[in-house]
């Protein structure tokens, strides 16, 4: 038998049919939807079909959630509203705002049990491939084949191709997932994995916690590939068991048997691989306006008189944009305001990794923190995460998509610079004229504490000293 | 849907790598129902002074008349939005050509009829030359994967499935209720696998008698 990688085994397990043409039919798990669902029910409505399994689709408030008080105008209370009226409806499990599981979806679905291995998980939000980092096949997909799932719980599509990111070595002190991830992001470019199911592995990747395969599994779609996953292991096991919607007693050893025959075979082929060294990573931050503009934080505004073409150009647009010169260096770089939050960046360890470098300290410049999820605002609030984020000078605020993408109000004002430890650095993403510099929660809270971009590991060996 | 399978208009040049789905369309519109038309929401901060006046010289405000944008490297990367692919369209947008898409940009745009049809690096800068000194008519042609524009002729890339899609408007969900049988033995067959893919924590459900499993 030829040998088969988790793509193909997660792949095969779903496929109904598959058409002449190289096209599947998948059946799908479990579908997440959010507030913006509103056009794929629109277009059931139209139709007049009811939603297929109502107990596999699941809905939550995340995108439009206010952070502080009631939603900010009555267009966000209306999306929130649509949401829970079709949930209503369809008789669809909804986590509204007044639920303690609410949270962002790409945190609740892990958190809760509904996200597991080997299975196939969709939502209309691109960073659905977090879910990949237990092993399962996630992917986000646009309103139209949101529909579709709604309608016949599959989707079509074709069989990616894989690519094997293997990270060896280990991550130093003060380098994460993040930094991990915008590692590869620089080196592969915004579309280097476009086409491919990005498949991570290596003793880098085995040694990181669920919360670090997420963060690094949510940014593949940064690099243009729409799937990322690492296989489950004896660490997936641990953060899923006794969660609310896993399997139970009887299931349980059964579920581990299927999962534990996931990994890729050992000498499975991929179409395309590529190496890095773990102990070669620096802290990262960006300075662009794409996630492939990432640079370690010791180094240097680029040139775009030493860029050749195209590059050259989109350089010099992005460096106009984010208000930089050629040659500076990036710790030299003021911050009018930070970000702690996001799918990305918000789960619990995220949390403490930014308070071990507030604890004792204060913020030089405002700032709020957005925790991933109800659940783990509790969990923050119990280790007493919030007394130091507060008495640091951070706001610590409500869970939701919040100032990642700016769609509830919570945004950042023109030509204002945030260092921010969510996904993406468009131009007006955190609001028109928003200014973002990528990085890791260590390193958003260092640059809390100095005012400027910081290399996170200068503040810990303080610590270390003290 | 309606299919297409060849389209005459008038090309613009946006000369910018990285046209991401946040540029397409900012955030902030994303809660207009969709009867209400996005095409004034098509690269609106780009387009579109904090005032909210046009600026003159921006390609589409000089060309509004446009069907077809030509662009550079992964144009559509970014969020799965598929408001980015209504505000191209309800623009008028037919056509986006370009060396490479964000994948889901392009998946959402073929279930639009909006055409992604990429062509080589070297082909994009001689088709920006060309709309250098402003907009020209271009001829897409579905059927021979072809770009007429002046004398000459490109060919483009695009997946066999999207094309067939694109010219006859297929609707996935009609196309999928026809293999209904094969789609509930195979559901039949996976649960029993793994159990566990009905979420066990479904009781309220089972006690409304809206248990997936028995429908």
């Amino acid at each position: 038998m030829t040998s088969r990688r988790l793509l193909d085994k997660l792949w095969d397990a779903h496929e109904i049919l598959r058409r002449d043409d190289g096209t599947s039919l998948l059946w799908v798990d479990r579908h997440l939807v959010h507030e913006g669902s509103h056009h794929a029910f629109a277009k059931i409505a139209d139709r007049g079909v009811p939603v297929a399994e109502p107990g596999l689709t699941f809905g939550v408030a995340d995108h439009y959630a206010p952070t502080r008080g009631g939603p900010a105008t009555d267009a966000i209370a209306r999306m929130i509203a649509t949401l829970a009226s079709n949930a209503d409806k369809h008789g669809i499990t909804c986590f509204g705002l007044d639920d303690p599981r609410q949270g962002i979806v790409h945190v609740i679905g892990p958190e809760q049990g509904l996200t597991l291995p080997g299975l196939l998980i969709n939502c209309g939000d691109s960073h659905t491939s977090t879910h990949g980092a237990f092993g399962a096949l996630a992917f986000g997909i646009g309103a139209t084949e949101v529909a579709h799932v709604l309608a016949t719980q599959t989707v079509w599509q074709k069989k990616p191709k894989a690519m094997r990111i293997n990270v060896t070595g280990r991550l130093g002190p003060g380098v994460g997932a993040k930094d991990l991830a915008l590692a590869w992001i620089a080196k592969l470019g915004a579309d280097g994995a476009r086409g491919h199911a990005i498949e991570y592995t290596g003793s880098a990747v085995r040694s990181l916690s669920m919360e670090g395969r997420m963060t690094l599994c949510n940014l593949s779609i940064e690099g243009g590939g729409r799937f990322g996953m690492i296989a489950p292991d004896e660490i997936t096991f641990a953060y899923v068991k006794g969660r609310p919607f896993a399997p139970n007693d009887t299931d349980w050893d059964r579920a581990i048997d299927l999962w534990s025959s996931l990994p890729s075979d050992a000498d499975a082929e991929f179409e395309t691989s590529v190496s890095l060294d773990a102990s070669e990573i620096a802290p990262i931050v960006t300075w662009g306006t794409t996630p492939e503009d990432a640079l370690p934080v010791t180094a240097t505004v680029p040139d775009p008189a030493r860029m050749q073409g195209s590059a050259a150009e989109r350089a010099r647009n992005a460096l106009d944009y984010m208000g930089l010169a050629p040659g500076r260096k990036l710790t030299d770089i003021a911050v009018d305001q930070v970000f702690i939050g996001s799918c990305t960046n918000a789960r619990i360890e995220d949390l403490r990794s930014a308070a071990a470098v507030l604890a004792g300290r204060r913020a030089k410049v405002p700032g709020i923190v957005s925790p991933g999820s109800r659940q783990v605002k509790v969990q923050a609030e119990a280790e007493g995460l919030d007394r130091i984020f507060v008495d640091a000078g951070l706001e610590w605020v409500g869970s939701g998509c919040s100032m990642c993408v700016a769609m509830n109000g919570d945004h950042v004002e023109a030509g204002k610079r945030c260092a921010s430890t969510t996904n993406r650095n468009f131009r007006g993403r955190q609001g028109r004229g928003a200014r973002t510099h990528l990085m890791s929660p260590a390193m958003v809270a260092a640059a809390a504490v100095t005012g400027h971009l910081t290399d996170v590991r200068e503040l810990l060996k303080e610590r270390e000293v003290a | 849907m309606t299919g297409w399978c060849t389209h005459t208009g008038l090309a613009v040049a946006l000369d910018r790598e990285n046209v991401d789905t946040d540029q397409l369309i900012p955030a902030r519109f994303m809660s207009t129902p969709r009867s209400e038309g996005y095409g004034d929401f098509l690269l609106h901060d780009m387009r579109k002074k904090s005032d909210g006046t046009p600026i003159p010289d921006f390609p589409i405000n000089a060309v509004p008349d446009a069907s077809i944008v030509i662009s550079r490297r992964n144009f559509g990367s970014g969020s799965s939005r598929e408001a980015a692919v209504y505000a191209l369209v309800d623009f008028g947008i037919r056509v986006v050509i370009a060396p490479s898409f964000g994948d889901i940009f392009a998946s959402n745009s073929v279930n639009n009829g909006l055409l992604p049809a990429r062509v080589s690096e070297a082909e994009v800068d001689a088709a920006i030359a060309k709309l250098v000194d402003g907009a020209q008519e271009v001829t897409v042609d579905l059927t021979d994967k072809t770009i007429r524009l002046g004398n000459t002729t490109i060919e483009f890339t695009l997946d066999d499935v999207w094309q067939q899609k694109l010219i006859n408007g297929w609707d996935d969900i009609d196309l999928t209720q026809k293999h209904k049988r094969a789609i509930a033995a195979s559901r039949a067959q996976h649960v029993q696998r793994m159990p566990w893919a009905i979420p066990v924590q479904q009781t309220n459900f089972r006690s409304a008698r809206r248990d997936t499993v028995s429908q």
